[in-house]
Parts: structure tokens; sequence; C-alpha cells
């Protein structure tokens, strides 16, 4: 047990969650933060999705990386990650189709997340199919983490609710407030991921370079 | 034993099999699971359906609330025929086709009601939805639409409830017998033919606006049918709409129209 959790396997999955978020610091997979923010739950379940096939795609790229051939690494990893993607969403459309509906779009999305690409890349062709699969945590969840607050922002001042029930007050509206539609845009998510860079930079100033 | 994965045969030999296995599997998954998916599609298509007629799809159970309340029908010559075929859940084609279904069933609040499937394009993808319009076939009931892929919390938000529920008592027809019931810029709603769009979602509330025109006009012959009948009320109508029309569905309504005039004019007349 010890050795599961070692330092180096903690830090495999600690660091993108913070120092090395894979939005924040290595700047990936902006696009689809644009494009699935607007409200909190397709944020949510989004972050998920990317976590569960970050993970799986890691672990079964770090079995097969000794057998992989060199030039066409590229497009192996890509058919894993893309019958993942398909094997999940025939499932959700199977046992779960309320989900399926919802995500829709997304699941396709996902196969094209750079952030899948650069892990499989950049750690599961060189280390072993546990500490894959705790990156792959790891950055799913910095990846849902960063969503979730550009998602929280967005939905609070766009719409005035979260996870779709009313938060601010009707009292508010009565005393002028109104909603700003500028949230609602997808300019708008660029703006709040660029101000949680700012945060995060500001606040890490010794340790991100 | 050290494999050389850089040679050419090993790349392509590496390249067919990956191929061969995915495929499979995948073939597999998508066979296993077929049948379940076609079910859920089915039942959600049901789902939809009760949704226009004012059911909460989430709350009971469609398959049963389905079997018990609607009938799938199909409009042929001018008549409803039921439809005993295996159950579609898209429409799209069967409408160019001219193949129409008409679900007849009662609403969540007893009223009897028709339901007409429509289709059409959103900003990325397809649209579609269903339209439950009453009795006489002048006014909506209730909606539902859907979409394949608009972006979500904007043109997405067509297939909320506060969306649909604002058609809900609309007329469906203008003066001149087109149909009329269209979306408009949000909060620039001026009279009751006129429904808010979303906000932020200008090319998706257009597109809803094509998809009513276009479907409601698609079923013009089931919907102007019957606007004929209405006008029987008037008795110099149902006169002329016995001896002129004789069954025939587009004199009807060329007479209809005639009939208004005739109609306003004995009024002033009396």
């Amino acid at each position: 047990m010890s050795k599961l959790f070692s330092d180096e396997n903690k830090a495999a999955f600690t660091s993108p969650l913070n120092l090395n978020n894979p939005i924040t610091v290595q700047v990936l997979g902006i696009c689809s933060a644009l494009a699935v923010t607007s409200q909190l739950k397709p944020a949510i379940v989004m972050g998920l999705s990317v976590t569960v096939i970050t993970a799986f795609s890691n672990v079964i790229i770090s079995l097969l990386r000794k057998t992989i051939p060199n030039r066409i690494r590229i497009i192996v990893q890509l058919v894993v990650v893309a019958a993942l993607v398909t094997i999940v969403s025939q499932l959700l459309k199977a046992y779960v189709y309320d989900v399926s509906v919802q995500l829709s779009v997304y699941v396709g999305l996902i196969i094209t997340n750079c952030i899948l690409m650069g892990r499989l890349e950049a750690f599961a062709m060189q280390n072993g199919p546990w500490p894959s699969f705790l990156d792959g945590i790891g950055n799913g969840l910095g990846y849902a983490a960063i969503l979730v607050i550009v998602g929280f922002f967005r939905e609070l001042f766009g719409f005035g609710t979260l996870f779709g029930y009313q938060v601010i007050p009707q009292f508010m509206y009565d005393a002028g407030y109104t909603n700003n539609g500028m949230m609602v845009m997808p300019a708008m998510s660029l703006i709040i991921v660029g101000l949680v860079i700012w945060a995060h930079r500001a606040y890490n100033k010794e340790e991100v370079k | 034993m050290k494999l050389n994965t850089n040679g050419n045969v090993y790349t392509f030999c590496y390249a067919a099999v990956m191929v061969i296995i995915v495929a499979f599997l995948l073939a597999f998954v998508a066979s296993a699971l077929k049948e379940t998916q076609e079910a859920n599609v089915a039942n959600d298509t049901k789902g939809q359906i009760l949704s226009a007629l004012g059911y909460d799809k989430a709350a009971i159970d469609v398959a049963a609330v389905y079997a018990e309340k609607v009938q799938d029908n199909l409009f042929e010559d001018g008549e409803l025929t039921a439809y005993d075929g295996k159950f579609n859940t898209t429409y799209g084609s069967l409408i160019k086709e001219g193949v129409l279904h008409v679900f007849t069933g009662t609403t969540a609040n007893g009223e009897q009601a028709y339901v007409l499937p429509v289709v059409g394009r959103g900003l990325w993808g397809g649209l579609w939805g269903y339209i439950a319009v009453n009795e006489t076939k002048d006014k909506v009931l209730g909606t539902y639409f859907y979409h394949e892929s608009e972006t979500a919390g904007l043109g997405a938000r067509i297939s909320e409830k506060w969306f649909q529920d604002q058609f809900n008592g609309r007329p469906i027809f203008g003066e001149d017998g087109e149909v009329a019931l269209t979306v408009v810029k949000a909060g620039a709603a001026k009279d009751e033919f006129e429904v808010d769009g979303v906000t932020g979602a200008t090319l998706t509330s257009n597109g809803v606006a094509a998809m009513v025109k276009d479907g409601l006009t698609a079923y013009e012959d089931f919907l102007g049918g019957s606007k004929c009948a209405a006008e029987e009320e008037c008795p110099a109508c149902k006169e002329m709409d016995e001896k002129e029309c004789g069954g025939c569905e587009q004199a009807c309504e060329q007479a209809c129209g005639s009939c208004e005039k005739k109609c306003e004019e004995t009024d002033v007349e009396q």
C-alpha cells in the first residue's frame, strides 16, 4: 500500500490540481471550457466525463507503451481515446439515457480535448499504469475544478440561478438588478478563465514560472 | 527478446491488429446494446409527445400513460386512420415523403388534442418538436422542442419549459389563413402570434420560428380542413360548403375564404 501512494504517485495526482493545472498553468482544453460553462450542470458532467476517460485511456496507453510503434503513436492514442469515448457514449445511451441526452455533443468533444492527448503523450508513454491512472484522475479533476468555477460565475451572474434554481432573490430584480447578458456569451468565459489564471499565478508567485 | 518497434512491417501489423480489435469491440458493444438503446429512444419519443400534451415526463411511467392516452394515426386522403406499424422515433424524412403522422390524445387537463411532429434546423444541427393543437385545430395547447447540438445555456434553452409554455393557448392562423405563429427577438413580442425568443440565441430562435411555420404548413390539409368546418356555424356557409365543396378540401378552403366575406355581408344586412 505504501508503495501505491509514494510521494511520486501523490505528486502525479495532486500537482495537476494546483501548480500544474491543465487549464490555468498548461493552458490546455480552453476550447471546451468556453463551450460548456454557461451553466453549472453541463460543466460538472463534462468535467467528470473527461476525468473518467483521461484516467482509463492513460491506463491503456501505459500498458501498451512498450509495444507502440513510435511513428504511429499519436494515431494509436487517438484510436484508444475514440474507442473509449464511443463505448462510454453507447453505454450511457443504453443505461442512463437521460444523462446521454444531456451530454450529447460533449461526449464527442472529449475525443478532441487537448488535455487527453497531452497527458497520454507526456505521461502515460513514460510511466506505469498506476501512476498514469492517478495522473489521469488528477488532471481530469483539475480541469473539472476550473470548469466549475467558471460555470458558477457565469450561471450566477448570467442567469441569476445555480443548477437551474433561482438564487438571486426577486427583490433584487425589483430594486433594479438585471442579469448580465455578457456573462452568457462565450467571450466572457475566456475573460473569467483569464482572471482565474491571474489570481492563481499571483497567489503562487514563487512556484509557477 | 527486444522488439524492433520501428520497423515498417511491425508498424503495419500493429496498426492492422489494433484496428481489427477496436472494430470488433465497437461492433460487439453496438450490437449488444442496440435493443436497449432503441427501446430507450422509443420511450423518450413517447415522453416527448406526452410532454407536448402537458404531462411531466420525468414524473410518470411514460410507456403506460402513452399506451392509455395516445393513439398514433396516419393522415391520408383527408382522413385519420389508426397506425399499427412499428413506432417511429424520427419524423423528418416521413414528413418530406408526405407520410403525416397525427397523434390523438388527451392533455393532462383532459382536453382532446392532436399532436403533430415538426422538424427544423437550428444553428449547429437539427431541431425537432411536437405541437399539440386543440380539437378545432386553431390553437396550440402545448409544445415540446429539442435539439441535436445547440449551445448549452443559449440555444439549448429552447428545450426548457418556460420557453415551450409560452406557446400555450396561442392561435395558429392569421387573418389570411396562413400560419402566423412565430418566434421573435426576446422582449419584442407585440401580439398573440409572437412568442419571445431566447436571449443570445437569435439563430436558434429563428430556427424554431421556421420549424413551427414549416411544420404546421406541412399539416395544412389536416389543420385547414377543420378550419373550414369551424365556419359551418354560419348557415350560409354550411349550404355553400355542401353544394360547392363536396368534400374536396382545397375547394372547401377557397369557399371558406369567400364564405367568410359572405357571412360578414349577411351580418351587416341583418
